[in-house]
């Protein structure tokens, strides 16, 4: 496993998807993501041209495994699936593999027995995908593995920021907020560097984690230092669920640092785009006058995400065939 | 009488400071002088090692309550395979081993199943709670040959003074595992660079300094014996290294898994290398090679813990921390000392052997004339592959299937008796 943005290796011959599972975006090359982007580039195109279904995943059956709460994840990858026309298993549980008697490994095998050759999974755990996808024959698509990896929220992060920029080139992207438990954090910041963007991360202290720098990140402790040299603010959810502890004293004082307003708005670059995974709590990250504002692209993002996970699927899916074949 | 004699060997003895070639005399199950007698048994060690066997300070062997993982008798039959001719086990049994009787239990059992001596570590608290203390004297009457709770550090500072007084009336020692148990809470591994990138929850190497600092000052202030089990960090190192300089009597140990392995290790999620305290970062390694070379560690002990596949496949935080390690303590020292030329084989041999004697109080770890026949013949420079399907212990979670190491255990006798031989050996 790659532990540096940029050691992948060049690949002759043209950009290929060669991967058999989608478990973070550490594990892919520039053009990897590149290949996924231009994917579902092409799959919103087909979808504002004509809104019909594609027929590329006929016959074929997709597991969506959600072993923690979700909801815009779950119905993107299970409309991703139907807009393909694949076949859908929707399995819903917020139970460990502990309080349920059943493992989770054991549940997908069950699923898999069904016909299912595509899991989509998202978990509570870190490596709990890259466990599964050591133990059955499908391929995994890690959708959230507890603080780790979120690789297609990051993907439509990254289309989203490539259709209104055209490129990452001389670009700064700063990530506001609760880093430390935030996969879609971390799915940011491989994706972004690979592709050649500036990062910045920016939140208190008690939520950057350690050694953070050595990603190739810049650390910033207040927004107004950075507000004024960022493109894109990409405003992470304060994760209530997941703090241990008092991380900070109140959300007054997390707002008056952190929060995007429109006073931050008027000091930051006049096209700055601003972006977030949600679900937004209005009022924290950021206030409902810049959420539904000129320079949100919230919403872009949502539409954005069934393209990037259709194509996701569909990559997949016929690396997978291609294998099947040989 | 029964006359046993191993010859041509090259006999290490710490104690004695041996390192020779030599033939070793054992009647009636202790070791002897060169004897006229009818030789009973006699073995070829010409290009081995003969040394005496090792010890192991901390073993759990779940019997009873968690017999699913091990039992006596798998454990000593692993510890024999792996050159260990006693171990010391953790109290972590259910009931836990806080009174007499449940020290007796052990005792009996041991000699009824196990294949090598064990010596029972009695709890320092009442079913290892923290709250208040155990039957000390009669756990020690009943055979206790020092006290701990095990994995639960004893984290109520007025608790452990007193554990300490108390226990030094006896002659005894607290084993501690030094971890300040809120800053590990819901940890899964080493804070530092890879627990950011895995999105792991972190233990910091504070933690566990915060916890040897306190235990250093407790000794000292109380003139009891302290010991630490598998420090893991640098300033843990040099925290003992002072107080020992100052005449502190605490003694610390390391295992082999944290001289061979990292942090980075986790990057595959393997349950196997998720152990407690966590595998830290290249720099603890070099402090703790450090403290072994230097003589502040006195102890490797393989922390042998065996946890069933059922419990070890599962998401990393949902699985328990432990690697079975008796049968892999000797590769994994000679990999990490030996190959790397930071000692020699003495050193090593009293690492595992009079080292844990003296912080056991044990009467063992020497091949002198009377003492008990416990000895090991080692093959040097033997190279095999490391397979945890061929395990005598009963659990296989061990994150060194596959590796290819030298130095390999051919014969082992427990008070003069023959207790292991491997398959094929000379």
């Amino acid at each position: 496993m790659s532990t540096t943005p940029d050691d992948q290796p060049d690949r002759p011959g043209g950009p290929v998807w060669t991967s058999e599972h989608l478990l973070g975006l550490e594990d892919l090359s520039a053009e990897e993501i590149t290949v996924i982007l231009d994917q579902a580039e092409e799959f919103k195109r087909c979808s504002q041209e004509n809104n019909t279904k594609l027929d590329l995943l006929r016959g074929t059956v997709v597991a969506n495994l959600f072993f923690e709460p979700s909801t815009r994840t779950r119905a993107s990858f299970s409309l991703a699936a139907k807009r393909l026309s694949a076949d859908t298993i929707d399995f819903t549980s917020s139970g460990s593999s502990l309080s349920k008697g059943e493992t989770f490994i054991d549940t997908a095998r069950n699923i898999e027995a069904m016909g299912a050759s595509l899991v989509v999974m998202r978990h509570k755990s870190p490596g709990a995908p890259h466990l599964l996808a050591r133990r059955v024959g499908a391929a995994v698509l890690n959708a959230g593995d507890g603080t780790h990896e979120h690789p297609t929220q990051a993907l439509l992060d990254l289309f989203t920021i490539r259709e209104k920029r055209g490129s990452f080139e001389n670009l700064t992207v700063t990530l506001v907020g609760d880093i430390l438990h935030s996969r879609v954090a971390r799915s940011n910041i491989w994706g972004l560097k690979k592709l050649g963007a500036r990062v910045i991360v920016c939140g208190p202290s008690t939520l950057i984690p350690p050694r953070i720098e050595e990603l190739g990140v810049e650390v910033s402790h207040r927004l107004d230092d950075v507000i004024g040299e960022t493109d894109c603010v990409n405003l992470l959810r304060i994760q209530f669920e997941r703090q241990r502890g008092a991380f900070f004293p109140s959300i007054r004082e997390y707002t008056h640092f952190y929060g995007m307003n429109a006073q931050r708005l008027k000091a930051a670059k006049d096209d700055v785009m601003i972006l977030a995974p949600g679900p937004i709590n209005r009022g924290v990250e950021l206030t409902a006058e810049v959420a539904d504002g000129p320079h949100s692209v919230i919403l872009d993002q949502v539409t954005n995400g069934l393209a990037v996970r259709m194509a996701c699927l569909f990559l997949l899916r016929e690396r997978q065939k291609s294998g099947e074949g040989q | 009488m029964t006359t046993t004699v191993i010859r041509g060997g090259r006999v290490i003895d710490p104690v004695e400071g041996r390192d020779e070639i030599a033939d070793v005399w054992m009647v009636d199950g202790v070791f002897a002088d060169a004897s006229s007698e009818e030789v009973g048994r006699e073995v070829d060690a010409e290009g081995m090692i003969v040394c005496p066997g090792f010890i192991e300070t901390q073993a759990t062997l779940q019997e009873s309550g968690w017999e699913e993982g091990e039992t006596i008798a798998t454990a000593t039959a692993a510890a024999v395979a792996g050159g260990v001719t006693s171990l010391a086990c953790l109290p972590e049994t259910e009931p836990v081993v806080d009174n007499r009787a449940a020290v007796e239990f052990i005792r009996r059992q041991a000699e009824r199943t196990g294949l090598c001596h064990v010596f029972p570590l009695g709890a320092v608290t009442k079913n290892r709670a923290g709250e208040e203390l155990a039957e000390i004297g009669q756990l020690v009457e009943g055979g206790a040959v020092a006290l701990t709770d095990g994995k639960r550090p004893v984290a109520n500072a007025e608790i452990m003074r007193r554990g300490l007084e108390y226990a030094s009336m006896f002659g005894r020692r607290i084993f501690d595992h030094p971890q300040v148990p809120e800053l590990v809470a819901g940890g899964v591994m080493h804070e530092g660079l890879y627990s950011t990138l895995l999105g792991l929850r972190g233990m910091p190497a504070a933690a566990e300094e915060i916890f040897v600092a306190r235990d250093v000052a407790l000794a000292e202030m109380t003139g009891g014996s302290v010991h630490l089990m598998t420090v893991s960090t640098a300033a843990s190192v040099e925290l003992v290294r002072r107080a020992r300089q100052r005449g502190v009597d605490v003694t610390a140990s390391v295992t082999p898994h944290h001289l061979v392995l990292t942090d980075a290790e986790m990057q595959t999620f393997d349950s196997n290398c998720k152990v407690d305290p966590p595998l830290r970062s290249r720099e603890h390694i070099e402090a703790l090679v450090e403290g072994l070379v230097d003589g502040t560690i006195e102890v490797i002990c393989s922390d042998h813990r065996a946890v069933p596949i059922e419990e070890k496949d599962l998401e990393l935080d949902a699985s328990p921390f432990g690697i079975v390690g008796l049968e892999t303590l000797l590769p994994l020292c000679v990999r990490a000392l030996i190959d790397s030329e930071c000692m020699g084989w003495p050193q090593l041999i009293g690492l595992l052997t009079n080292g844990p004697a003296r912080v056991l109080g044990l009467d063992r770890g020497s091949l002198g004339v009377g003492q008990v026949g416990d000895v090991v013949v080692i093959d040097p420079d033997a190279e095999w592959l490391i397979d945890p399907s061929t395990f005598r212990s009963r659990c296989a979670n061990s994150p060194f299937g596959g590796w290819q190491v030298r130095g390999r255990v051919e014969v082992v006798f427990v008070a003069g008796e023959q207790a292991f031989r491997r398959e094929g050996a000379a």
